[in-house]
């Protein structure tokens, strides 16, 4: 072997390195327009962490929740790491994750993602866990989650799960290969539309309602590892209507927090004292919450928040503030944003109506 | 552990690593330990069957050869003395002790055989004939393991005692070296049948790392991903789409699923040879060859020829011969001359010996009618072709097409067009359904589906067919290169950029436009279970 | 010898049995080629060629062939 050929060899390792990487920038989905819920894992990272309180949880967190209102209104600095489906190991090891940044005060986990006890669909996986930096958490995740057709190996190298996507490829996947624009607001997933509830179904009856094993070993380790590090664990479900709350699993989630000593809140029982009203506050039919009913579960939370845990109000830190106007201000874009389009779609369809 | 898992690969490279770092001698025994720990990944219980196999060929193998040497030693220390009639009544004594050795292998080994693939097919059939004489009884039908490869390797264990017994080839005295030979990784799953002569030339050798082996080897293995992922996998789902639903497939779809069929198979299966080839040859192991290009055959005996040909010699050597050559076939031979005229006279014994060997093929096949008929079917092709041969050859003669070009080509295509054909009959679920599609082809007239847009709703996409389009034609124009040589060695032959090119350009096909995750099924190659 | 190239020849009376010398190699010959030469030869010199001699170097050519018809017949 002669430095010719070695130098060539090495160029041509880098080469293939650089351009299977590259490929793999591309084919990956870039969730820009369509299921923007698959960049929330991700943008944790960007974030200054330094939380008072963090949200663990599926969408029944990221759709229902606005931190802006909890810093608004009672100086907490809160954030979401909320995802599509989140198994509750899922939730586990993104708390586990976060550990390894920072030690906020409380979590809150929302209790539905109990009901599954098995791993369930590669889509949601893929949008829990894509996001995660790599971390021994991250590898115990994916290993917990997979369903059986899936391989860790597309994990590592996702370029394995998208290689088909050639086909499919778009202008967004060029020009957000390096660079997301953030979708959420400290994991808060926005909407402004409304559409009332109706008539929304009974679930319908269970052979077996008790929550699986597995499920309750991971809110054991979830409690176990809030106690060692001196983090309140506060358990809430959500006011969605739909999937079905039923009282069995209620039961048990209230005996669960009554042994363990936590907090439980049950926004369904509590629409009175929040003030919700699905004929408003939803924009789906009551599976998840608009801005405004957001805004009103949120308000109520932050008051239980700042009597039960006593957490300080930041409102007087500088820094804090300032990054905090800076969200405010694209919390308020967004949502003149949404307006304008609805108008707009709005104006569109009296048109073809009145054509 | 399947060549298309993600886990074969990784098992391939620790493999490699080990194979080219521990002391030369000891190769061969990690091979065995690599070998049966790829079969126990893939079912601890398939050990069993694979070793009850190796110990019985081996320890008889062995008897027979000591008796072989006992017999020459005997009659070399008593030349003198003996006559020539008391040599040959111990020599035939010798021999019948050999030959019940042999007996008792073939028994037992293909008994197994016997029983594991075919014991449903005849309870099966026992349940139909009691249905058709109106007895209300069934038999319940078994579960039993049929072990991956099985078909492939007890005939590999065959044929080495048997050549043992002929005395064409030495007995191996090492129980490890020949579990090696059995049980050897890279054609366990799918063949081809080696050779204990051909393949212990280089399997139990010292093989130091050479460079040209192990990116040879690689090229290879890379060109049968190719086949397997982009081509055949991907055009499985439509070849299943039509088989599967035979009610809504009729008429033209019939030919245009035997022709998806033709290519499947053909990438599939010399795809997953290139990568049995591919890695015995990283590990600087010679294995046989199995095609030769088949799809270039100009008649069906041709293509048999060129097509999974370690099976052919292997009917050839070990039934044709043997059953065509035994003393009442010879008679039979004297008897229909005799009777039937020199000319058809000579034919029937060879006639009588094929059917035997082409039952046997269409039987090892599959236990089903289906190959049965398959097997006649091919049967039935090579004799009429046989016997109308003087017919072709005065129009030949006539017409003076024999070696044109345009004639070659047309008689490509008659063969490609035939073996598909026949190849139906391992396509549709019995063999009377099989019959009826064949008939849709001329009753039903849908010619137009062809071009009205029907074949986009077979499950593959205006992509798929473009990459099964292009991927065919990469197919052809390296067969036809190939007729000159090598084509790894051509592209060897070009500047480093050229290769590079050529090669990461293959990887990234593989990669990209291959069948494979999810979303597809994860298919097996269709030998598997043979 | 006379009596095997007159049996070879009628088989393929193209092929120059006396000097072609892969038969079998060359494909020249095929499986049935080789079952009639084996039923001819049993008939004209009485001997039986069993699979074990069924080796492409037996017939390859018809000297090999003749060689081997030979020595089966010292057999005997």
């Amino acid at each position: 072997m002669n430095w010719k050929s070695v130098i060539r060899a090495v160029c041509s390792v880098i080469f293939v390195i650089v351009t299977l990487f590259l490929l793999q920038k591309l084919l990956v989905p870039k969730y820009a327009s369509d299921v923007v819920e698959g960049n929330l894992i991700a943008e944790y990272y960007g974030e200054e962490k330094d939380h008072d309180v963090i949200f663990i949880g599926d969408c029944e967190v990221y759709e229902n929740f606005s931190p802006k209102v909890l810093w608004e209104e009672y100086g907490i600095n809160s954030y979401i790491r909320g995802s599509a489906q989140q198994l509750i190991w899922q939730s586990y090891y993104l708390l586990e994750d976060t550990l390894r940044y920072e030690k906020p005060e409380v979590v809150i986990f929302n209790v539905l993602a109990l009901k599954f006890d098995t791993p369930q669909k590669e889509a949601y996986n893929r949008m829990s866990l894509e996001g995660m930096e790599w971390s021994l958490s991250k590898v115990k995740a994916i290993l917990a989650s997979m369903t059986e057709e899936e391989h860790f190996l597309d994990y590592v190298f996702p370029i394995l799960r998208y290689h088909s996507r050639w086909s499919e490829l778009g202008e967004e996947d060029v020009s957000y290969m390096f660079h997301r624009e953030p979708v959420s607001h400290n994991g808060y997933y926005m909407r402004v539309d409304v559409k009332p509830a109706e008539n929304v179904p009974e679930g319908r009856i269970l052979s077996n309602y008790q929550f699986g094993e597995n499920a309750l070993t991971y809110l054991d380790k979830m409690t176990a590892l809030c106690r060692e590090n001196g983090i309140r664990l506060v358990l809430v479900k959500a006011p969605s209507l739909y999937p079905w709350w039923y009282e069995e699993w209620e039961e048990q989630v209230e005996a669960y927090a009554e042994e363990h000593e936590l907090l439980y809140l049950n926004f369904l029982e509590l629409t009175e004292e929040t003030g919700l009203d699905f004929s408003q506050d939803t924009y789906d039919g009551g599976l998840h919450l608009n801005l405004s009913g957001a805004e009103k579960i949120t308000r109520y939370l932050g008051g239980v928040l700042r009597e039960e845990c006593a957490l300080a109000d930041r409102r007087g830190e500088a820094d804090l503030s300032r990054a905090w106007a800076e969200k405010i201000s694209a919390y308020e874009q967004e949502i003149a944003r949404q307006q304008e389009n609805a108008k707009r779609q709005e104006m569109a369809e009296e048109e073809e109506t009145t054509e | 552990m399947l060549f298309t898992s993600y886990e074969f690969p990784g098992f391939l490279l620790v493999l490699f690593i080990l194979y080219y770092i521990v002391p030369k001698r000891f190769q061969w025994s990690l091979l065995l330990i690599a070998s049966y720990l790829f079969y126990f990944m893939a079912n601890p219980y398939y050990l069993v069957y694979i070793a009850v196999t190796t110990l019985t060929i081996w320890f008889l193998g062995c008897r027979i050869e000591r008796l072989q040497e006992e017999q020459s030693l005997y009659l070399k220390a008593h030349r003198e003395r003996l006559g020539k009639e008391e040599k040959k009544a111990y020599k035939k004594e010798m021999q019948r002790g050999q030959r019940r050795l042999l007996l008792a292998a073939l028994l037992l080994n293909l008994g197994i055989l016997a029983v594991v693939k075919y014991t449903n097919f005849v309870i099966g059939n026992v349940n139909g004939f009691l249905h058709f004489v109106g007895s209300g009884k069934e038999l319940g039908l078994v579960d039993l393991l049929l072990p991956m490869g099985i078909s492939f390797y007890t005939f590999q264990a065959v044929g080495y005692i048997i050549d043992v017994y002929r005395g064409t080839c030495p007995a191996e005295k090492s129980l490890f070296r020949f579990a090696l030979f059995v049980s050897f990784f890279p054609q366990l799953v799918q063949g081809p049948i080696s050779r204990f002569g051909d393949l212990s030339r280089t399997l139990y050798g010292e093989h130091p790392f050479q460079w040209e082996n192990m990116s040879r080897g690689l090229q290879r293995i890379l060109w049968g991903y190719f086949k397997k992922l982009v081509i055949a996998d991907r055009i499985l789902t439509g070849v299943n789409e039509i088989i599967r639903n035979p009610d809504a497939y009729a008429g033209a779809f019939v030919l245009v699923g035997m022709l998806f069929y033709a290519l499947e198979l053909y990438a599939d299966f010399t795809g997953g040879i290139d990568i049995t080839i591919g890695v015995a040859q990283c590990l600087g192991i010679e294995v046989t060859e199995n095609f030769n290009r088949p799809y270039f055959s100009k008649s069906i005996k041709e293509y048999w020829r060129r097509w999974h040909m370690t099976m052919g010699s292997w009917f050839t050597d070990y039934i044709f011969y043997p059953v065509s050559t035994c003393q009442p076939m010879l008679k039979l031979s004297r008897f229909s001359r005799r009777h039937l005229g020199e000319a058809l006279g000579k034919r029937v014994p060879v006639y009588l010996s094929s059917f035997a060997v082409w039952l046997a093929t269409g039987i090892w096949h599959g236990a089903s009618w289906n190959f049965v008929v398959w097997g006649l079917g091919n049967w039935v092709v090579i004799m009429l072709s046989q016997e109308l041969e003087p017919l072709y050859r005065r129009f030949h003669g006539k017409f003076q097409v024999g070696d044109k070009a345009s004639y070659r080509f047309f008689q490509i295509v008659r063969t490609i067009l035939l073996m598909s054909c026949l190849r139906t009959f391992d396509c549709y679920r019995d063999v009377p359904l099989t019959f009826k599609m064949f008939g849709t082809l001329l009753t039903v007239h849908n010619w137009n589906i062809l071009w009205d847009g029907s074949l986009m709703a077979l499950g593959l996409s205006g992509i798929d067919y473009g990459i099964l389009f292009a991927g065919t034609l990469v197919l052809i124009v390296v067969s036809l290169l190939q007729r000159s040589g090598s084509v790894r060695e051509k592209i060897g032959r070009q500047p480093y950029i050229v290769r590079f090119a050529l090669w990461y350009g293959l990887f990234l096909t593989v990669l990209l436009m291959g069948a494979y995750g999810i979303g597809y099924d994860a298919s097996q190659f269709i030998y598997n279970q043979f | 010898m006379e009596e095997l190239l007159e049996i070879l020849s009628n088989l393929h009376p193209d092929v120059d049995f006396e000097n072609c010398k892969n038969l079998v190699d060359g494909k020249i010959l095929d499986s049935f080629d080789i079952i009639t030469i084996i039923s001819e030869v049993a008939e004209a010199f009485d001997v039986t060629i069993t699979a074990k001699y069924i080796l492409p170097e037996n017939f390859n050519s018809a000297e090999a062939l003749y060689a081997l018809i030979q020595k089966l017949e010292d057999e005997e």
